[in-house]
């Protein structure tokens, strides 16, 4: 009974009772949280992923508005079925620079984790202007505006910093450039186009849409069409431990 | 039973013991000592001794460099690279007859043509049918039907092959189908286009003003018919399609006919022999041909 008569000072005394409970809920947020830091077999480094490009960024944030999340996932599962439909189940490292990850819960679209260079631009812009008019199953609403509205990148340097802040290693060369970049993808025309992709190596350098602006439409596109698309599969080995 | 909506009868609650009195009392209100159901405390038993064979066979507990990895050995990554082995080996005897076999010969193979036929209609809904639909019937705005008779660059099951293979004006592969109609508003005089679309329309069976397409049909014969041939029966040597058969890629009404004429069309196919197997684009190629068109 000297348990319980001593149990009945924590019960009596809230603000005992509070900090020990933070205490055991403390151990245990350690004990699942932190071996995720330092256990090797948790911490995959592949090659081939880089931040994302401005214009690729500025793409994410309208994939992020639009809540393209909340109908399509970007998590190929390892299983044989999602290997057949949508190629290599995706790496913990292929979202490094995700913030926030973009994983979703629920498919009511296909997963888009790799659907860069499955369709042409061509298809994207009719895609986004009437999707049943593509494919009469879909029920994926229209996004017309997305091709007539510029983009608004004034703040893309500010986009860039915030990222950094959270752990994407962009230089201060990257973040100085990041408007002329962001400009520079979408014409190559503008400017160091080497440069550009020893920054971004792989990035899509082109006028997505033909527009005589940089589009909102331009920006998912140059997203959309370097989803996996990074990390080249034929070389890659899996560690057996994970 | 008791029934559980009437109360307990008051007889049978006075037999049974008195709980006992933990000693915790708020504001008269007691804290009884009573034994927790028996059904909960053997479930909870239960969890303890599953979670105990849970870490000795699973990977489990954080160590220093790696988590314990648990004595069956098990990964999720390793299980689906296993399954994906079993079934590639499960259909390789039929698959390497498939890659050996001329395309043309596998109908006379009925076991082989129904897998392959299985098997491409699977591609085909997981890679063509965004843009040549579901059911291949096709869609507005330059992806054609893959049912009728009408085949751009050729419907052979070896041409059909080849073009899922390389692609349409597919930059990257240098093997792909590539032809390019000009944009004549910049070749040509505004009278004369106007003149073409007339001489299309008269072609096609379609209501026309005679006089201005009989007066362009030389027009026609200079500008057109080394692609579409004299009598617009099409060529597909050059993905020149029909102007006679009454089936139109982006439409065969006088707006558009003049919009394809003045701004020209380059209707692009990715190369799938980049991205599938080679014996997926074989499957692929046999399942499109025998959709109903294939020649």
């Amino acid at each position: 009974m000297s348990i319980l008569s001593g149990h009945k000072k924590i019960e009596t005394n809230a603000f005992l009772l509070l900090v020990l409970s933070f205490f055991v809920v403390t151990v245990g947020g350690i004990v699942q949280i932190v071996p995720l830091f330092y256990l090797d077999n948790v911490i995959e480094e592949v090659e081939g992923m880089r931040p994302y490009s401005p214009l690729e960024l500025a793409g994410r944030q309208i994939y992020i508005r639009e809540g393209c999340y909340v109908c399509h996932s970007q998590m190929i599962r390892p299983m044989r079925d999602e290997h057949e439909r949508y190629g290599h189940y995706s790496l913990a490292a292929e979202s490094m620079y995700d913030h926030p990850f973009q994983w979703g819960s629920k498919r009511t679209g296909p997963d888009l984790a790799r659907v860069g260079g499955r369709y042409s631009d061509d298809w994207h812009i009719q895609h986004f202007r009437a999707p049943k008019e593509l494919v009469p199953e879909s029920i994926m609403p229209a996004y017309p505006w997305f091709e007539t509205t510029p983009l608004n990148y004034d703040l893309i340097e500010q986009l860039l910093i915030a990222h950094r802040r959270a752990g994407v290693p962009y230089t201060d060369e990257m973040i100085r450039s990041a408007r002329d970049d962001l400009i520079l993808q979408w014409n190559p025309d503008s400017g160091d186009v080497d440069a550009f992709l020893e920054r971004y190596p792989n990035a899509q350098v082109r006028n997505f849409t033909e527009s005589t602006e940089v589009t909102e439409l331009d920006a998912m596109l140059a997203y959309l069409q370097m989803l996996g698309t990074l990390v080249d599969f034929s070389t890659y080995e899996p560690d057996p431990t994970r | 039973m008791a029934d559980p909506t009437k109360p307990e009868p008051i007889e049978k609650a006075r037999q049974r013991p008195e709980p006992g009195f933990t000693g915790h009392e708020w504001d008269g209100i007691k804290e009884y000592d009573n034994p927790l159901p028996r059904w909960w405390l053997w479930i909870f038993y239960a969890t303890v001794v599953w979670a105990l064979g849970y870490w000795i066979l699973y990977p489990a507990w954080p160590m220093l460099t790696q988590a314990t990895q648990g004595a069956l050995g098990y990964s999720t990554r390793a299980e689906a690279a296993a399954e994906i082995v079993a079934h590639r080996e499960r259909f390789a005897p039929l698959e390497s007859r498939l890659m050996d076999l001329e395309l043309a010969a596998v109908s006379d193979e009925p076991e082989l043509l129904r897998f392959a036929t299985a098997g491409g209609a699977a591609v085909f809904r997981n890679h063509c049918s965004q843009c040549h639909g579901a059911g291949a019937q096709g869609a507005p705005g330059g992806y054609p039907s893959l049912l009728d008779d009408a085949w751009l660059w050729g419907g052979t099951v070896d041409a059909i092959h080849e073009t899922i293979a390389h692609g349409v004006r597919y930059d990257p592969d240098p093997l792909t189908r590539w032809s390019q109609m000009p944009a004549f508003g910049e070749i040509l005089p505004e009278d004369e286009i106007e003149g073409l679309v007339e001489y299309v329309l008269a072609m096609s069976g379609q209501p026309h003003d005679e006089s201005l397409a009989a007066a362009h049909a030389e027009v026609y014969e200079i500008q057109c018919a080394a692609c579409h041939g004299l009598d617009g029966e099409g060529n597909q040597d050059l993905g020149a399609p029909s102007l006679v058969d009454g089936i139109w890629q982006y439409g065969g009404d006088r707006d558009t006919i003049r919009h394809t004429i003045v701004y020209s069309r380059y209707g692009q196919m990715p190369a799938f022999g980049e991205r599938l197997r080679d014996v997926d684009v074989r499957k692929v190629a046999i399942y499109v041909h025998g959709l109903g068109g294939g020649q």
